[in-house]
């Protein structure tokens, strides 16, 4: 049967449940959902379908099941490494319409929502309790709490609060075949596997979640923010291990290289010294006291690792300030170039001076420049190179300087991907992360609940005739470094 | 150390050719936990024993995570980890002097700070292991942040070894607090349900609490001006003794975990309410678990009906963890939809079904 009269055949299925609006079918209607925040990949969906319920949601799914057809699941449509870029022969299932805060417990100090919730909602909506939901991806005012699962998002607190996966207690999850699991609990385990655990990060390969339980978080009493300048990249980098070493955790750690605090700076004015090779912001919250301490703790720290300048947020309006250049990086690196591509590697902080300098030689040898944002406390890279999808083979060869810094990545012992998910954008850079043997295990476990692979076929983990048509090179963990895998 | 791996593997693969379960053991410090007979015919297996497959193969403090061998004693790694002013956040149970790393996250079991810093799967980052093919898998890595694949290492905490044998673990760590105190508070059980909860809600370094006989008594962990200030608004004596009581009960040493003939563990929603059930209750964790010890004369399968309909009804899940009944049902039994997965995981993991047949579920 062709795509036509397939779309038809499920159109007319789902409409037997679904009201008209609720299945969109027309090129111009489907059109929107081509591409999700990895916007240079794009492919219409055969049909996008936006249920209310999670009864809609199951509905869907037994109908897909049936007719084996492939649905990918979408929330806020935000995700950066095309884990929701639509099947051609397949339903895209937005979970956008199911976006109601179910219930606050202030006195338990959890959430229940529905996925298509943003995640700066939550955080909202507790705020009158004084809490706060801690996973702060910086794209929280638009991203939802189900694609955040999908991910395991982090953010710039995740060395102190934690992942997704560490602030969620309980999902309900709907299989391909339209079943409810209840996975997680009210309390703090769960019997059995932690299938909350496999759940997070799975790119909406194993189930749809249709309800999420979150935990909730005091908000700190005071934070301060240490803004410090090094004229070498090596001291900004030894500056944050001083203060891991210290035994101090801080809330936030973040680190930009001159290119982008120029950028920033010029954008947002948050006070940067622009002459610097890089600085660094650290911040510190918790009770008056503590802060107070921390702060004395952390400037003296700076300044004995080499920083040329150290300044702390005097009071909130600055603190924000000195943040505001942080979280315009992206949108600066937007003015800068006409195009940007991020990367998202994540690699032990030791060799933050060498991967830096391995990315500036990759840089000069490919002609495109590349702004250094970074999650210091966690190890996790944000690279932005800066290219012109207007000059022809201009994006191609930002992807082979982004495959090469990935790279690079898993040779310092890191990781292809901390926190943007694999989804298609870096699938072949899993072939040299994982063996054979690992990637098989990948999928066994897809097949474990979605024997079939109807859900999100084709993302996060590749097959081995891929990874074999590719050539790649196993590189894992920086040791063995030899193509292992079979030939097909 | 490859040529121990190799010999595992070995041992592996000559088990899967003939079809003979293995039970995987170091110490032997948590043989009491998990099912007990419910083996494939009723027996364990041969021992798989990869207590020589020890030692710390990277550790820097300042990365925040350590890599060892699954034989490391837990007692070696933590006073490593002390030794540069770190910690296992988790505060695991030892149950013995011959706790390994393995069975540490094997058992997936964590102690008093679990409620304010997390449960031992939350600081697992990446394992090596042997599947039940034996072939040797690296899943995670060493770095905080890793979404590179399925979360395999956090599926293999308390997974009692019937996922796969684990070679190396790596952990993140954090520092140990500057200053701990601790304090106690009379009170009865309602009201300190009610305490360690608003307490939870609010930003107070709260890194432990502990309700039985009439007396609250909370551990104050972080910097030395954060636990003075929360000792001024908290009230209540301090204890002197304070390392060793949290200690028994982190090791269940305590007379309570002693006086009776079962001993059940309900994980449930941290505000519910005291439970009545027959027996003496500790709690722990907020209120998040609740200990019950059965009084000598009551009858098993009358206790189990009634802790697992109040554990469920709490939201949460009971676990019959030291009982006296070999044949005992030890974990909540999970829905079929539920179970229908772990079989399949089970079999994708260890298609065999070598690895501690039974040793979770009877089906597993």
């Amino acid at each position: 049967m062709n795509r036509m009269n397939n779309a038809l055949e499920l159109v007319k299925k789902l409409r037997t449940f679904l009201p008209a609006e609720s299945v969109l079918h027309e090129t111009e209607d489907v059109r929107p959902y081509e591409c999700d925040g990895l916007s240079a990949y794009r492919q219409t969906p055969m049909i996008v379908v936006l249920p209310r319920t999670e009864d809609e949601v199951a509905g869907i799914l037994k109908v897909c099941h049936a007719l084996k057809i492939p649905v990918v699941a979408r929330g806020a449509g935000t995700g950066l490494s095309g884990g929701a870029l639509p099947h051609p022969q397949g339903v895209l299932l937005s979970l956008a319409k199911l976006k109601n805060i179910l219930g606050i417990d202030p006195a338990g100090r959890t959430a229940r929502v529905q996925p298509g919730v943003r995640n700066l909602a939550i955080s909202e909506a507790a705020a009158p309790y004084g809490l706060y939901y801690a996973p702060d991806p910086s794209s929280q005012i638009a991203c939802s709490i189900g694609g955040n699962v999908a991910e395991n998002s982090g953010g710039v607190h995740c060395l102190k609060y934690g992942l997704t996966v560490h602030n969620i207690l309980k999902l309900r999850v709907l299989t391909i075949e339209g079943e409810i699991l209840e996975i997680g609990g009210s309390g703090l385990d769960a019997p059995g596997y932690d299938l909350l655990a496999l759940m997070t990060g799975s790119e909406g390969m194993l189930g749809i979640v249709t309800e999420v339980t979150v935990k909730l978080t005091p908000r700190p009493e005071k934070a301060q923010v240490v803004l410090a300048a090094f004229d070498d990249i090596r001291d900004a980098g030894n500056a944050v291990a001083n203060v891991i070493g210290a035994g101090i955790i801080p809330a936030g750690m973040e680190m930009m290289d001159k290119i982008t605090t120029g950028a920033v700076e010029e954008y947002v004015h948050a006070g940067y010294n622009i002459e610097a090779a890089a600085i660094l912001l650290c911040e510190s919250d918790g009770a008056e006291e503590e802060v107070a301490e921390e702060i004395e703790r952390i400037n003296e720290i700076m300044r004995q690792s080499g920083a040329t300048e150290v300044r702390t947020s005097r009071d909130e309006a600055e603190r924000v300030r000195f943040w505001a250049g942080r979280k315009a990086a992206f949108p600066a690196a937007g003015r800068v170039s006409p195009d940007y591509y991020c990367m998202d590697g994540t690699i032990p902080r030791k060799n933050l001076a060498s991967v830096l300098a391995g990315i500036e030689a990759l840089s000069a040898e490919y002609g495109l420049r590349c702004m250094n944002v970074f999650h210091a406390g966690d190890g996790n890279l944000h690279p932005l190179i800066l290219y012109d999808a207007n000059h022809p083979g201009e994006l191609e060869l930002t992807e082979e300087f982004g495959a090469k810094i990935l790279r690079m990545c898993i040779e310092a012992g890191g990781t292809i991907t901390g926190e943007h998910g694999v989804g298609i954008e870096k699938i072949n850079q899993m072939c040299s992360q994982f063996k054979t043997g690992e990637l098989e295990m990948f999928h066994a476990v897809k097949a474990a609940f979605d024997p079939e692979s109807l859900l999100n076929p084709g993302k996060a983990i590749p097959t081995l005739r891929r990874c074999a048509e590719q050539g790649a090179m196993h590189v894992h963990r920086g040791k063995e470094k030899f193509p292992e895998l079979p030939r097909f | 150390m490859q040529e121990i791996v190799d010999q595992l593997a070995a041992t592996i693969r000559a088990a899967a050719a003939s079809n003979a379960p293995l039970c995987i053991r170091s110490g032997g410090t948590k043989d009491f936990y998990g099912q007990q007979d419910k083996g494939r015919d009723g027996a364990r297996g041969s021992i798989l024993d990869p207590t020589a497959y020890a030692g710390i193969v990277d550790y820097e403090p300042t990365e925040l995570v350590v890599t060892a061998r699954a034989g490391t004693p837990l007692m070696q790694l933590e006073t490593e980890l002390n030794a540069r002013g770190q910690m296992l956040a988790f505060e695991p149970p030892h149950f013995g002097i011959g706790a390994t790393l393995g069975g540490c996250i094997a058992t997936g079991l964590s102690g008093p700070r679990r409620a304010s810093a997390g449960a031992a799967r939350d600081f697992v980052l990446g394992v090596r292991m042997l599947d039940g093919k034996g072939d040797d898998l690296s899943f995670g890595g060493q770095v905080m942040k890793n979404v590179a694949g399925y979360d395999i290492p956090r599926l293999m905490a308390g997974s009692l070894g019937t996922l796969g044998l684990l070679l190396e673990v790596s952990l993140k760590v954090l520092p140990l607090p500057a200053e701990e105190r601790t304090l106690r508070l009379s009170m009865n059980e309602a009201e300190a349900i009610e305490t360690m909860n608003r307490w939870a809600g609010k930003p107070l370094p709260v890194s432990a609490t502990c309700f039985c006989d009439g007396e609250l008594t909370v551990r104050l962990s972080g910097a030395t001006s954060a636990v003075r200030a929360a000792r001024a608004v908290l009230g209540g004596e301090e204890i002197a003794e304070s390392s060793s009581f949290w200690k028994s009960i982190r090791e269940q040493a305590h007379p309570f975990f002693r006086s009776g003939k079962q001993l059940w563990r309900l994980s449930i929603k941290s505000t519910t309410v005291p439970l009545s059930l027959p027996g003496k209750q500790l709690i722990e964790w907020g209120g998040a678990v609740r200990w019950l010890s059965v009084d000598p004369e009551m009858d098993n399968e009358t206790v189990e009906a009634l802790v697992r309909k109040t554990a469920k009804d709490a939201g949460g899940h009971a676990t019959l963890f030291r009982s006296q009944i070999p044949a005992a049902a030890v974990f909540h039994p999970l829905p079929p939809v539920m179970m229908n997965i772990h079989r399949r995981l089970k079999e994708k993991f260890d298609p065999m079904r070598i690895f501690n047949p039974g040793r979770l579920y009877p089906e597993l």
